[in-house]
């Protein structure tokens, strides 16, 4: 007796990832860059968040030939993005073996009312969240691990830390809640209100939570893992770096010991510049990737 | 009470600590080298072994885990944990810690599409024990002095060898605790070995 795609080895996949780093490439240099520096994953893709965002139009899931590229580079897991709602980017991804799906928001949504019913696939994915609200809904999906929204490819880490934030204090008043007022909660939020009934027993969620959008330094890896975050995905801050392989490794180090603060002003050192970052009120709102689902 | 500690550089450490305590022993995450003295049996958790391996030599680790297991305290590694333990790794050169005669292969179920759930007979541990295996690995070869607890489809995936214990699956994500018991009494037995 033998069983795949079951929700314990789904979810347990994300499990084995906690306290690490997970990477945005393009090819399979980069990807031997961030397993050598310590990477848990990399996510395969055709552009770093920054330059979608800087070429605009639409962004789809990575041609075939990369993401094959870059799981044949490493033996760590690899991870790639389908556009929300479009189930056959995700079915290809499924089939070519992909690890790990990110039903991304960084890319343009295929379906701009439904995302995908994850529980139907034996692959895992992730997705993003900014409240409780909508963690509960993407896990009643089936979601298997989720993470932070932020504000991809912009190396401003204020969305990451307010939607990470935003989760933990509605799961402390959710768990402070008397069991009689759950249904109002769930009907406020938008939420399944079994997940919340379950969540507010075992005071967290039913899925690793990982922080992304914005994190450019070490230093913002550290941040998150202190405000809660499971682990921490880097999108367009290693290689938009000056020192990509200096900047992952000082990352990785910076997540696993996110108090030692001493350690990571040494990490910080000689690093090189950081990614140039977006000030949140420079964005125009049709450049909000974070708003582009619910 | 013995104390077991769960080398806490990256991966499923939470679900160890909680086993351990289900099984009657105080846990501690282990993040640094001086906290080995403090503990009687050390666990490799689940998690990516590259990145592991990375972190236990950037701490000083290497050295310091291989005298722990040569003063005869307990080591228990879990998939990534097993491969760590392994002397040799198929298709890299180098092994990692050495702790046990054997040879594994990574990843040798296949991709996570490929990862399942099974139950297996365990030699000393127990019948049909709920096992999770996730990109996990198998050992396919054994030096002298190593003792097969389990196989699944005719792979090898937990062995023994003295002190030394490894799965390639992870006992911790269920809520069955017989291997970790089985560990935790390794371990209180070494204790009393060690102090009389």
């Amino acid at each position: 007796m033998a069983n795949t795609g079951t929700e314990r080895v789904k979810r347990g996949m994300a499990e084995m990832q906690k306290g690490g780093v997970i990477m945005d490439v393009v090819n399979a240099e980069q990807a031997k860059i961030a397993e050598d520096a310590g990477a848990v994953a990399v996510m395969a893709l055709e552009r770093v968040p920054s330059d979608i965002r800087a070429a605009g139009g639409v962004a789809r899931m990575a041609s075939p030939e990369i993401t094959e590229e870059v799981m044949n580079a490493v033996t760590i897991p690899v991870m790639a993005k389908a556009r929300i709602g479009h189930i056959v980017e995700a079915r290809v991804l499924e089939a070519m073996g992909a690890d790990y799906i990110d039903e991304s928001e960084v890319l343009t949504p295929a379906d701009d009312v439904y995302h995908l019913k994850k529980s139907d696939y034996t692959v895992p994915f992730v997705c993003g969240c900014r409240n409780l609200g909508e963690a509960a809904r993407r896990i009643g999906e089936g979601a298997s691990m989720l993470r932070t929204k932020g504000e991809p490819g912009t190396g401003n880490i204020v969305e990451a830390v307010r939607h990470m934030r935003q989760v933990q204090s509605e799961i402390r008043k959710l768990t402070s809640m008397s069991d009689d007022e759950v249904m109002t909660y769930a009907k406020e939020i938008g939420a399944p209100f079994e997940l919340l009934m379950q969540i507010r027993e075992e005071g967290r969620l039913q899925v690793v939570n990982f922080a992304a959008g914005g994190v450019a330094t070490p230093a913002d890896a550290a941040l998150m893992m202190q405000l809660g975050a499971d682990g921490v995905f880097v999108g367009s801050g290693i290689f938009k770096s000056t020192n990509p392989e200096k900047y992952a490794k000082a990352i990785v180090e910076a997540t696993t010991h996110y108090t030692d603060y001493k350690l990571i002003g040494e990490l910080s050192k000689d690093l090189g510049n950081a990614m140039k970052g977006i000030e949140m009120g420079t964005l125009e709102a049709n450049d909000r990737m974070q708003d582009r689902s619910e | 009470m013995s104390v077991i500690g769960v080398l806490a550089l990256q991966g499923a450490v939470r679900e160890h600590v909680r086993s351990i305590e289900e099984a009657g022993a105080r846990a501690i995450e282990v993040k640094r080298v001086e906290q080995l003295n403090q503990i009687d049996g050390l666990i490799l958790p689940g998690g990516e072994s590259t990145t592991m391996r990375r972190l236990i030599d950037s701490y000083g680790f290497f050295e310091a885990i291989r005298e722990f297991g040569r003063q005869g305290k307990p080591v228990f590694g879990t998939c990534a944990g097993l491969i760590l333990m392994a002397e040799t790794v198929e298709g890299q050169e180098d092994g990692h810690l050495g702790l046990m005669n054997m040879t594994v292969a990574r990843n040798a179920f296949g991709r996570q599409v490929a990862s399942f759930e099974a139950n297996l007979d365990i030699k000393h541990v127990g019948e049909s024990i709920h096992a999770v295996f996730i990109r996990a690995p198998y050992i396919t070869e054994m030096g002298t002095g190593v003792e097969v607890l389990a196989t699944h489809q005719n792979q090898i995936v937990a062995a023994k060898q003295g002190h030394y214990l490894c799965t390639a699956f992870h006992p911790e994500l269920t809520d069955d605790n017989r291997l970790i018991a089985y560990f935790a009494a390794m371990v209180e037995q070494s204790k009393n070995t060690l102090a009389s």
